[in-house]
């Protein structure tokens, strides 16, 4: 089973419902997809055992067979490369990696060479085996990383997949593949309209899911006002509560600090398994 | 006229909450939601005025004409975003996943591929005194950056003669928009959390402004749900040599404001005077 966890909002506790949902698994493949910044480690603690480099393709002109014919500069949509004084000049933070250069050059002129945009780590923590990718800063795009990281996830055991924030294509590749989305979602206008995005996503991709209220208080609860308007089922409901966000800014596991959340999380878990056997 | 951007690396450290703020303080006469994934300004910002709408087109998409293909498979090989699918012995293109880069069309030996405009988001424009420039990226889509750079092309080219100040609402992350978000501003203030969360996210988001030439300042929001981590994101700022802007306590009611649709500044408590002190202290690197 592949349960992914996203929330449109940042902050609402995707990471704090993703590792205790791991956790709570027993064993389990912990996948932090959020590139930009990865936080699922800092719960988990792993012990590291493998680290590996991800690189995407660049462009490498060949000056000595480049006729500035401007074939390559006519080609790309992404104005990642110009001619600048009789020679093609290759912008690399501006390329998409698509290859179109190299491939369409009269000359063969342009070859493509590796350049790495981030890395991507795994290790134990008792149980849950954890994944993380971690994007280099100036980079712009870390789908490579979050394509890598989900190719490895683990097909013997349940895996819990940490989303990044927002809607757009990060998060359709990293939701793809799961049986179960949960949406997380805070009790305010922002949490509400967020999440509001978030459901019309998993709509979209036809994918089974309920909400986790997190930060509830007493009183208005947009959130929760949106799940009853379309019956969107709540599976969960943590509370408000100083000592939560206390052991979670400390980054600890709050289930193995708490028999009361321990509880509440192993009945959100049987609520999800339900449902992806029904 | 100047302009503040304000970002978190973290999501949900409050950043929209302080953007409104200073943007009620300065009596802002532009300004502009870059969170354009999920924005959410709009929703404190009440306008008399309906926005202009406009559409957003991306990048113009592959799109392959099922009666001149030959089934050759060439474009499915050569495309590097896995955005040619096999379909019953058909290719398509799913267009969530092409970039646009257009390889495909140039190299399709029967000519069967066309690239087609395609809406990805939607711009919106209030305009009366003010300026307020945001808009929405349609579901699923990439192409953030380039929606982020129109937004602040839009405040800029529609604002009001002699205004001094903008103030630009970021997205969290490191990534894409963020980046463009970054291009072309006077000072970014980092509205950050005492999580360890929040602190490692802090460092990336001043790695990133540092490295596209942005200067940062931090306050911390929260400060006192971790006392110990204020304190070492504070010793981190004085290592770095960031400039400190001030903290801002806990308080219930910046979520009965923000549920109100309010800024945080229409109501008196203890939040809104620490964030007038980080607004007056904010404005001293920027002017």
């Amino acid at each position: 089973m592949k349960i992914a966890i996203l929330s449109g909002k940042g902050g609402t506790g995707k990471t704090l419902v993703s590792v205790n949902l791991a956790k709570a698994l027993g064993t389990a493949h912990y996948i932090d997809c959020d590139i930009e910044e990865p936080n699922g480690h800092l719960f988990f603690k792993p012990l590291i055992d493998s680290k590996h480099e991800i690189s995407v393709k660049k462009p490498l002109v060949d000056h000595d067979k480049c006729t500035a014919c401007r074939k390559c500069v006519e080609v790309c949509r992404f104005n990642a490369l110009a001619l600048i004084g009789g020679k093609i000049k290759v912008f690399d933070d501006i390329c998409h990696s698509c290859g179109a250069c190299s491939i369409l050059c009269p000359e063969k002129a342009i070859t493509e060479i590796d350049k790495v945009i981030g890395y991507v780590q795994e290790g134990m923590a008792d149980n849950v085996k954890a994944s993380s990718g971690f994007m280099n800063v100036g980079v712009a795009n870390g789908i490579p990383l979050i394509k890598s990281l989900l190719k490895n996830a683990s097909k013997d055991h349940d895996v819990v997949i940490d989303c990044p924030p927002g809607s757009a294509c990060s998060v359709m590749e990293s939701i793809q593949d799961a049986d179960y989305c949960v949406l997380v979602a805070e009790p305010s206008i922002f949490g509400a309209h967020n999440l509001e995005m978030v459901y019309d996503l998993v709509k979209l991709f036809n994918k089974k899911h309920g909400v986790v209220l997190n930060k509830s208080l007493t009183g208005d609860n947009p959130s929760a006002d949106l799940c009853h308007k379309h019956q969107i089922p709540i599976i969960g409901n943590i509370p408000f509560e100083q000592r939560i966000a206390e052991m979670n800014s400390n980054g600890d596991i709050i289930i193995d600090k708490d028999d009361h959340y321990k509880q509440l999380f192993y009945e959100i878990l049987l609520k999800i398994k339900e449902e992806v056997q029904s | 006229m100047k302009q503040l951007l304000i970002l978190s690396g973290k999501g949900g450290t409050g950043k929209t909450t302080v953007a409104s703020a200073f943007i009620e303080l300065a009596n802002a006469k532009a300004f502009a939601d870059c969170d354009v994934d999920a924005p959410n300004l709009h929703l404190l910002m009440s306008q008399d005025t309906k926005p202009l709408k406009k559409d957003f087109y991306g990048m113009d998409k592959a799109n392959i004409d099922q009666d001149k293909c030959s089934g050759c498979g060439v474009c499915y090989e050569n495309c590097r975003f896995d955005a040619i699918l096999q379909e019953e012995g058909r290719f398509i293109v799913d267009e969530f996943a092409c970039e646009g880069c257009a390889l495909c069309y140039e190299i399709c030996p029967e000519k069967a591929i066309t690239m087609v405009p395609c809406v990805i988001g939607d711009l919106e424009l209030y305009k009366d005194d003010k300026v307020f420039s945001s808009a929405k990226l349609r579901m699923g889509n990439g192409n953030s950056g380039l929606l982020v750079s129109e937004v602040k092309k839009q405040m800029k080219e529609n604002k009001i003669d002699q205004t001094k100040l903008a103030i630009i609402d970021g997205s969290p992350g490191i990534g894409c928009p963020v980046i463009a978000s970054l291009s072309g501003v006077d000072l970014v203030l980092i509205v950050t959390e005492p999580s360890l969360s929040g602190m490692s996210d802090l460092k990336r988001i001043v790695q990133t402004s540092k490295k596209l030439q942005a200067k940062p300042v931090i306050c911390i929001n929260k400060y006192d749900t971790n006392e110990e981590i204020t304190e070492r994101i504070k010793v981190y700022c004085q290592e770095e040599e960031l400039a400190f802007v001030g903290l801002i306590p806990y308080d219930m009611h910046v979520i009965q404001a923000v549920n109100q649709g309010k800024s945080i500044v229409e109501i008196d408590c203890k939040a809104s005077a620490a964030i007038k002190e980080v607004f007056e202290n904010t404005i001293k690197h920027i002017f």
